[in-house]
């Protein structure tokens, strides 16, 4: 059961800090936007992606299950 | 574009078929003037057949659907089949919303069929919400056509009026805006939102208007849904080809005699719509096929396409939502995509950061080139780059398809662009443009760039 | 009685006007950073996420420090400050309307920290709607630290308090000078609110807290009173 990572694109509002928080699949366009890589998570990186949902100010940022993905 | 002119001549068949069953199917006795009433309608069409559905089953007409190999209508050609399986077997009483929203403007297939053979269309709504399930449907059409407004209002007062139980049938009228007729867009307005799209998931087949399943389907979807139920599947394959059965209907503007909407056999080329429509009264530049989210072709390729999926993809286009336009050669390339190009900037509807600013910047350098201001900078390159910031990165497909729409135009006028880039406007860069694209834009006049004052947002407006 | 009082001011005494004094000072960081927005500038030694953290630790933070105010105040045996008195307003018999206040901003400041815990339950709008109570908690824990506090007079609690409401004032003014919000009445509220409160304090203080006998007209119990002329701190109670 992998997990992914996945923005909410109307939610974002380029406050930036899940770039900070997990560079390894998260960088910033020159607009202050993520660009985020939908590869699946390798196990050591989750706890990082679930800190940077939770420091979205906007919850624009998800971690997602695999099993929960159509 | 009246439905008069498409009355002319709506076989755009390849001549060498002579034997394959006529045109018009949709089109059919298309009245001139006002909607064709419910008694004409059934003494054309027949009355409306009946599918008896268990409860908790999905209808028996989907099976129907699937062998007819219908595909929706409206730009995204996703199979009418599955989309109804899909709402049918999701959890909650379904709607069918019937969508005449139509607000890519160079199409106008769906108001005609509005305004003039709205009951067809109607059969298919009330057909489809059957076989799903759905006790209640809602037409939503584009505000400004008040024609289309008007012929379906007078059809649901006829329906209404007849004592068949049936579904509760609305109509309601949606902002004339290009992104409205998305999907999920027509959900949130329904539900009270504004028209602008919404992050998926979940999408509308299972939770959509008032989180119950629903149906959105394109107008010209469910008229031919509705023939399919009265003349099977097996009819509807008798036209089109084996990967793309069926009529279709498109919208043909440009420099022709009689520009308007035709119903074409899928897979008939480029060249028998034209001469249906009377010739080319003018040389042809280019040719959009897709509407604004679409492809540029150039002209000396116009000749061998044929409309379909498979002819189509080898230059990067689909038909989209059935429209092809031709440029004429009196207009320039390059200013045309630069008022399209600014136009799909400002109909975005600034909810997504890379939307926004990639539409914008795109917009910013077409009109550079255009100008010829950009100096030593290898613009295309920018372009280029811009694009691949701008895909996928939005929650609909509105920054894609501007994207596809800018890329394919430069492709297209290769030389056109560069020599702008190089010496600035041509003799042909002067207002009003040709491209259909409605009044409120700011047209781009050749020598001044306006500025047109596009909010750098860091936030942009929910 | 006498005898206790003769005694001289209990710790708690102390321990609810520091505490009180830092919960000021933390509220008053939490909301500079809140106002300015701070995430969206970084410099390399201050990404955003550590600002951020730090606007959430400072809020806190300043919950931790107003519970210990709350509690020494309660047990403080001195002025009658039951635990009600800290959640209902207005009904305590001590300086009923000052110590009113405090527990007005308390009930603010309660609703806004469960709210921000419960953040991923409640969802955004939510959220940010009751987040928005900050901006009315933080002039009204002001006035209730002129009202209520005894040190006023004293000095350095007035030095730390204008140094507290310049601070939010320059941070209202930043914000407002560079765009936002974009609606221009709400910019217009935001300034005006700020300039109103700040014009009401200069017009007030002198007259209020820093005039005479301001114990006895802010309600303080006649029963207390007498001590103030024999107490050994000077200024009243």
């Amino acid at each position: 059961m992998s997990h992914r990572v996945r923005v909410n694109p109307i939610a974002c509002e380029a406050h930036g800090m899940c770039a900070e928080l997990l560079p390894e699949r998260i960088t910033l366009d020159e607009w202050g936007y993520p660009i985020v890589d939908e590869q699946p998570l390798p196990p050591a990186l989750v706890d990082h992606a679930r800190r940077a949902a939770q420091a979205c100010p906007t919850f624009a940022l998800l971690v997602e299950r695999e099993d929960k993905r159509r | 574009m009246s439905a008069a002119q498409s009355t002319a001549a709506q076989n755009a068949q390849d001549p060498l078929d002579a034997d394959v069953p006529a045109l018009p199917r949709l089109l059919a006795d298309i009245p001139e003037e006002g909607p064709m009433s419910l008694r004409e309608h059934l003494e054309l069409r027949g009355e409306l057949p009946r599918f008896e559905r268990r409860r908790r089953e999905e209808g028996p007409l989907i099976a129907t659907i699937e062998r007819a190999g219908l595909t929706g209508r409206g730009g995204a050609g996703f199979p009418t089949a599955a989309k109804m399986r899909a709402v049918a077997h999701a959890r909650g009483r379904a709607i069918v919303v019937v969508n005449i929203a139509e607000g890519e403007p160079a199409s106008m297939k769906d108001r005609t069929l509005a305004q003039a053979l709205p009951h067809v269309v109607l059969d298919g709504a009330e057909l489809a919400a059957e076989a799903v399930g759905a006790d209640e449907v809602i037409v939503c059409v584009c505000e400004s056509a008040s024609a289309s407004v008007g012929g379906v209002a007078a059809a649901l007062e006829e329906r209404a009026a007849r004592s068949r139980s049936r579904p509760r049938a609305q109509l309601v009228t949606v902002p004339a805006t290009y992104v409205a007729g998305q999907e999920s867009a027509l959900v949130n307005f329904l539900d009270g939102g504004p028209a602008f799209p919404t992050f998926a998931p979940p999408r509308p087949f299972e939770a959509g208007v008032r989180r119950r399943p629903t149906l959105v389907s394109n107008a010209e979807t469910l008229a031919h849904l509705a023939l399919i139920a009265r003349h099977g599947s097996a009819w509807f394959r008798e036209l089109g080809t084996p990967s793309e059965p069926g009529s279709a209907l498109v919208t043909l503007s440009g420099p022709v005699t009689r520009p308007g909407v035709y119903e074409i056999e899928c897979g008939a080329s480029l060249r028998s719509l034209i001469e249906a429509a009377g010739g080319t009264t003018a040389r042809i530049r280019g040719a959009l096929i897709g509407g604004y989210a679409g492809t540029w072709i150039a002209g000396e390729l116009v000749g061998g396409i044929a409309l379909s999926r498979e002819h189509l993809a080898p230059h990067g286009a689909t038909l989209g939502a059935g429209v092809v336009l031709l440029l004429s050669e009196h207009a320039c390339p390059v200013a045309e995509t630069a008022r399209a190009a600014r136009w799909l900037a400002e109909e975005s509807s600034r909810q997504c950061g890379p939307c926004v600013h990639g539409l914008d910047a795109i917009a910013s350098t077409i009109e550079q080139i255009a100008v010829g201001e950009t100096g030593q900078r290898r613009v295309l390159a920018d372009l280029g780059s811009v694009a691949s910031l701008v895909r996928r990165r939005g929650a609909c497909g509105h920054p894609d398809g501007a994207v596809g729409f800018v890329l394919s135009a430069v492709e297209a006028f290769a030389s056109d662009f560069t020599d702008h880039a190089r010496h600035g406007r041509c003799d042909a860069c002067l207002p009003p443009g040709e491209l259909p694209l409605p009044e409120h834009v700011r047209v781009y006049r050749a020598g001044e760039r306006e500025d047109l004052g596009v909010r750098r947002l860091a936030r942009p407006r929910r | 009685m006498s005898a206790l009082a003769a005694a001289g001011p209990s710790t708690y005494w102390y321990l609810t006007r520091s505490t009180g004094a830092v919960a000021l000072l933390l509220l008053t960081l939490a909301v500079v950073l809140g106002i300015l927005d701070v995430r969206r500038v970084s410099t390399p030694r201050w990404p955003r996420f550590v600002v951020d953290s730090l606007h959430r630790n400072a809020s806190l933070l300043a919950m931790a420090f107003l519970a210990m105010h709350v509690l020494t105040s309660v047990l403080d045996s001195f002025a009658p400050i039951s635990l009600a008195d800290a959640f209902v307003p207005f009904a305590g018999s001590y300086r009923p309307l000052w110590l009113g206040l405090g527990a007005v901003a308390l009930d603010l400041l309660v609703a806004v920290t469960i709210t921000s815990v419960l953040r991923q339950r409640l969802g955004y709008g939510s959220w940010r709607a009751i987040h928005w109570l900050t901006y009315a908690s933080w002039p009204i824990a002001l006035l209730h630290s002129f009202g209520t506090g005894s040190d006023v007079k004293g000095g350095w609690l007035l030095a730390l308090s204008v140094a507290c409401l310049l601070a939010v004032l320059a941070a209202v003014l930043v914000r407002v000078l560079s765009g936002w919000p974009a609606n221009l009445r709400v910019r217009g509220a935001a300034l005006g609110g700020a300039g109103l409160f700040s014009i009401f304090l200069i017009l007030w203080l002198p007259g209020g807290p820093l005039g005479s006998e301001w114990a006895r007209r802010s309600g303080t119990p006649a029963s207390l009173l007498h001590h103030a002329s024999t107490g050994s701190q000077g200024s009243a109670r």
